[in-house]
């Protein structure tokens, strides 16, 4: 007789890891990634890596503190691709003491303050980012110009010394190399009066988005049929997003193309296409059941347009999606699923 | 005909391949049986033989009476030794009554007179037959056959689509018995006087998907179909095969039957035509033994009864990297402490897997809500919130939320990237829901005693009134004085007791009955 | 100052309006719960623990609205949460004054020492108990609730509560319970 250890079924490996699952997202976002970093410069590749190292640095201290052991939940990726989306949002050149703060909102308060991995009601990198965006408004708000237009390209060493010492190259002050953001000059032309055309012969818009940012938001596009063809990430989170986008804005657009935004323009600007398939698609803050998933897509692009038009920041994603992941244990409690062999209405 | 999507399911690599390469082989007869008299857990047989009395091979050895009556058989001659309780197949190899037979060799075998024209013969004594053969369901649930023909129906489903992964008995047998297996399909079609009779395969076994149109073609019957599904895990689950086959939905708590429709499987089948027109009674089994455990994976006639142990041997015996030893399939099967239990007729496959095909032992993540579990379920739970439900202790709303309907298919633990066992919750919220229930009803009853005797008591006052009214006036009209009861017997019976309390007391006095 | 004061004032107001009126209706719309219904997720144990003398007085006390839903050891916090579930209040930890929640229980006779003097038959709420006068009793297991009413009863403290096997839970599942070697 021979003996064998026992365990309950199933028995075979499972084909996907909490790891595997982070390390995809970190994979689809490189082709954004080096878009960012072509247009604007190497600060993104900094700020990943500063944000990283605050992520992973707080995610050590607060498991030690909660006594948890440290090794499986360093290793799952979740705070790199935290970090990595909050870097994604800011300025190239956004102090480094931000991007500290930003973490600690993050990681902290948002996730091991609600139980760690897997328990946090919002999304931690849209809390870091919220959280700054409106503490320091200003500072979040200096763009530097996309490649094609910048006067004056800033190296490695410049780069570093403005985000880490504050100091510009000689010379250069923020008045002169920040410049306004597409969705910005947006909202402070159309508030002057200016029709869509004359708004759009400004030299930061490009084809049918941002200069720049449209490359930008097709390569997070790119990443995210990635995730789709991968299956990390399902399609109603981001058909939502997209759909309500182009359902919501084609009418104003049709009835009067001068006051409103061609629809394209909503998409591929600001950060509508990186919430749409690497922030609004994050299970642990989204919804679970497809409908769930079908109605907070289209409640984040709502909101999103909703603040872009009427609110007080020139893009609203992180606010929309923050509103929303509040919004998802009860969207999920409304559209449960039909179990097999149950009545339609039950 | 159209094949219908049932939610969720998973294809997973099917790795039958080792066990198909060698034809199904006969497995010798081992030194000693034990023949397990409840292949269910629910319902074991009363053995009907004693120790030292000779058997026959298709003798009756045990018998369950009653709606789900069928017999237990000796599946070899030789000697009973004897009839005890022995490990089983089955979660914790718990022991369960077996009768144990030490085979002679000459293998002589008792058969009923064959019934060659059941076309014509009465459903009764068909019913009849196959009770007295002891044919059960051969797919692994070993439910007796002729209570699920009990009622007409109208469809019969033959299933042969045996998706999970290794398990390749059904797909040897299609490829090499296939016309018994369409014969069986025939008879049992008219037992339930079924109209339609869908044979059902996997898209993945062109080679039994071949035999059995070969077989059809050569012995045609009304209303035979048949029907390659996808091979999708659990599109062998009768469920699902169900609703693939014809769009319904078997009712949450119902049965086949509730929509016409009874499933049996194709090994069923096969002995249930054998147990006609042969007079064959159970006594063997097709056995997938397979694994990277085992050293040359096959399929094997296997006598019920056969140790593992001996089985294994006869696959060439353990590999070197054998970790676990699985009675069933690796999503749903049971992993035993050890190899010296009984196949039985629910054993349809010996699984030995090597430690790289394990789940790792790492500690479990939390849930990060992604919702596999939910897409891939079967039976279109939300797992993760049936996770949360029995975290917290509530099993009233694991309840609502459908707990029950879980059909333990396994994919939602596999499927979970933070590699929780879903499964293991899942089976204890079950047996939690079912204890409630029974406690339920135990209350229930309770209920109705208490207001019994609170009747009766009620009764018996009244009446005690009445007759000490009638002795009173009695009384009062003789003018008799009543002696005052004394109180000291009962004290004195009182210390008695307390004082010696593990000598039973010669009697104790009056305690006054009410 | 003053309009401030008075905005306020009114929005309080139109809000105290609203949740007066949201409530009524909500009030309005949930039946009133029937005692049977109550009575229906009592264990039956007829222990009067909770200080009602057996199920159903506590459970018309409930229905009334008289008694607290935490009075009943013997269904536990489960029965509390399906108490407060039915009833639309919050559950709270049994009271300590009523008794503590054990693990389910049958009562024992320890048939040597029994004298037959019935006390616990008349005691037992449910008949489960069986024995006549000066003949040893015994108690019918499955039709014990485990009210423990027979144990003072018995004058020669001969009966004793056992364990029931088989109805405490499984350990919960997770990383230590996955991999056992096996013990034969």
């Amino acid at each position: 007789m021979r003996t064998f250890p026992t365990a309950g079924a199933p028995h075979l490996p499972p084909p996907t890891r909490v790891r595997g699952v982070m390390a995809a997202v970190l994979l689809a976002l490189l082709p954004g990634i080096a878009a960012c970093a072509g247009f604007f410069g190497p600060g993104v590749l900094v700020q990943i890596a500063l944000a990283c190292a605050f992520a992973l640095g707080f995610e050590a201290m607060m498991l030690r503190l909660r006594g948890v052991p440290a090794a499986p939940f360093l290793g799952d990726l979740s705070a790199p691709v935290t970090a990595t989306l909050y870097a994604l949002c800011i300025p190239p050149l956004t102090p480094w003491w931000i991007t500290l703060l930003a973490m600690a909102a993050a990681i902290v308060l948002a996730k091991h303050l609600y139980g760690g991995l897997g328990h946090n009601l919002f999304n931690p990198a849209m809390v870091g980012y919220a959280t700054v965006l409106v503490c320091f408004p200003r500072a979040l708000s200096e763009w530097l110009p996309p490649a094609p237009l910048a006067t004056q390209a800033l190296g490695f060493g410049d780069t570093l010394s403005a985000i880490f010492l504050g100091h510009l190259p000689a010379g250069l002050g923020w008045d002169t190399l920040a410049q306004a953001t597409p969705l910005d000059t947006l909202r402070t032309l159309a508030r002057q009066g200016a029709t869509m055309p004359e708004i759009h012969a400004n030299p930061v818009f490009g084809d049918f988005g941002g200069e720049g940012w449209e490359w930008i938001a097709g390569g997070y596009a790119l990443g995210g049929l990635f995730l789709l063809w991968r299956r990390v990430i399902r399609w109603h989170v981001p058909a939502a997003v997209l759909g309500a986008t182009v359902l919501l804005t084609v009418p104003p657009w049709l009835a009067d193309p001068d006051v409103h935004p061609f629809p394209l323009q909503h998409l591929f600007s600001g950060g509508l296409m990186l919430a749409a398939w690497f922030v609004a698609t994050d299970p642990v803050t989204g919804c679970t059941t497809p409908r769930g998933r079908l109605l907070f897509g289209a409640g984040v692009a709502a909101l999103t347009l909703a603040i872009r038009r009427w609110g007080g920041y020139p893009d609203g994603v992180a606010f929309a999606v923050l509103i929303m992941n509040g919004a998802a244990p009860l969207l999920d409690r409304l559209t449960p699923p039909r179990p097999y062999g149950h009545a339609r209405h039950g | 005909m159209r094949i219908h999507r049932f939610h969720g399911g998973m294809r997973l690599d099917l790795r039958k391949q080792a066990a198909l390469a060698r034809p199904i082989r006969p497995c010798p007869l081992p030194p000693q049986l034990a023949i397990p008299l409840a292949a269910r857990a629910d319902m074991a047989a009363r053995a009907v033989v004693a120790p030292g009395r000779r058997v026959r091979r298709g003798e009756v050895i045990g018998r369950i009476e009653g709606a789900h009556g069928t017999t237990v058989h000796a599946s070899t001659s030789g000697t009973v030794l004897a009839v005890e309780a022995r490990p089983l197949a089955d979660a914790d190899a718990r022991a369960g009554p077996c009768v144990v037979i030490e085979p002679d060799g000459a293998d002589d075998e008792q058969r009923l007179p064959p019934i060659e024209d059941w076309r014509d013969a009465p459903r009764a004594a068909l019913l009849e037959r196959l009770r007295e053969t002891g044919i059960v369901g051969l797919g692994g649930g070993a439910f007796p056959s002729a209570a699920k023909l009990a009622g007409a129906q109208p469809t019969l489903i033959v299933n042969g689509a045996e998706c999970e992964p290794y398990v390749a008995c059904d797909e040897a047998l299609l490829r090499e018995r296939a016309e018994e297996v369409v014969a069986g399909a025939a008879l049992l079609a008219h037992v339930l006087g079924a109209a339609r009779t869908f044979i059902a395969v996997e898209e993945a076994m062109p080679q039994a998907l071949a035999a059995l149109e070969s077989a059809l073609h050569a012995a045609p019957f009304e209303g035979a179909a048949l029907a390659a599904v996808p091979t999708r895990y659990p599109e062998g689950g009768e469920r699902q095969l169900i609703q693939a086959l014809t769009g319904r939905e078997v009712p949450s708590g119902g049965l086949p039957q509730d929509l016409g429709i009874v499933c049996h499987n194709v090994a069923t089948a096969a002995a249930a035509w054998r147990a006609v027109a042969r007079g064959e009674a159970l006594t063997a089994r097709i056995v997938t033994v397979t694994g990277a455990g085992v050293v040359e994976p096959g399929n094997f006639e296997v006598r019920l009864g056969t140790p593992l142990a001996w089985l294994v041997e006869q696959a060439g015996g353990y590999t070197a990297r054998a970790a676990r030893l699985l009675a069933g399939g690796p999503m749903t099967g049971v992993a035993l402490p050890h190899d010296d239990v009984p196949a039985s007729a629910a054993t349809h496959c010996v699984l030995v897997l090597a430690e790289h095909d394990l789940r790792d032992a790492a500690p479990e993540l939390p849930c990060i809500r992604c919702a596999e579990c939910a897409r891939v379920c079967p039976a279109r739970l939300q797992p993760l919130q049936l996770l949360a439900d029995l975290r917290a202790d509530d099993t009233a709303e694991a309840r609502a939320h459908a707990l029950a309907d879980c059909i333990e298919c396994g994919l939602c633990a596999y499927a979970c990237p933070s590699h929780i066992p879903l499964v293991d919750w899942f089976r204890r919220g079950k047996a939690e829901l079912r204890a409630q229930a029974a406690a339920r009803a135990n209350a229930d009853a309770a209920r109705e005693r208490y207001r019994a005797r609170e009747a009766r008591l009620a009764r018996e006052r009244e009446e005690r009134l009445q007759r000490s009214a009638a002795r009173r006036a009695e009384l009062a009209a003789a003018q008799a004085p009543t002696p005052p009861i004394s109180k000291d017997a009962v004290l004195a019976a009182i210390a008695r007791g307390r004082a010696r309390k593990r000598v039973p007391p010669p009697g104790g006095e009056s305690g006054g009955d009410a | 100052m003053f309009a401030a004061l008075l905005t306020l004032v009114l929005v309080g107001a139109a809000f105290a309006l609203a949740l007066r009126c949201a409530e009524r209706r909500l009030r309005a719309a949930r039946a009133p719960v029937t005692a049977d219904a109550i009575d229906a997720l009592l264990p039956q144990t007829q222990c009067g623990q909770c200080g009602y003398g057996g199920c159903r007085p506590y459970a018309e006390a409930l229905a009334r609205g008289e008694a607290d839903l935490n009075r009943c050891p013997p269904g536990g916090m489960a029965g509390v949460r399906a108490l407060a579930n039915l009833l639309g209040r919050a559950p709270k930890p049994i009271d300590p004054a009523c008794g503590r929640e054990k693990p389910p229980a049958v009562a024992l006779i320890d048939e040597d020492v029994c004298i037959g003097c019935t006390k616990c038959i008349q005691a037992c709420p449910v008949d489960a108990i069986v024995g006549a006068s000066r003949l040893m009793h015994t108690v019918v297991g499955d039709l014990c609730t485990g009210c423990e009413l027979c144990v003072p009863a018995c004058p020669v403290d001969c009966i004793a509560m056992a364990p029931v096997e088989g109805r405490t839970p499984p350990p919960r599942p997770g990383a230590a319970a996955r991999t056992q070697v096996a013990a034969s």
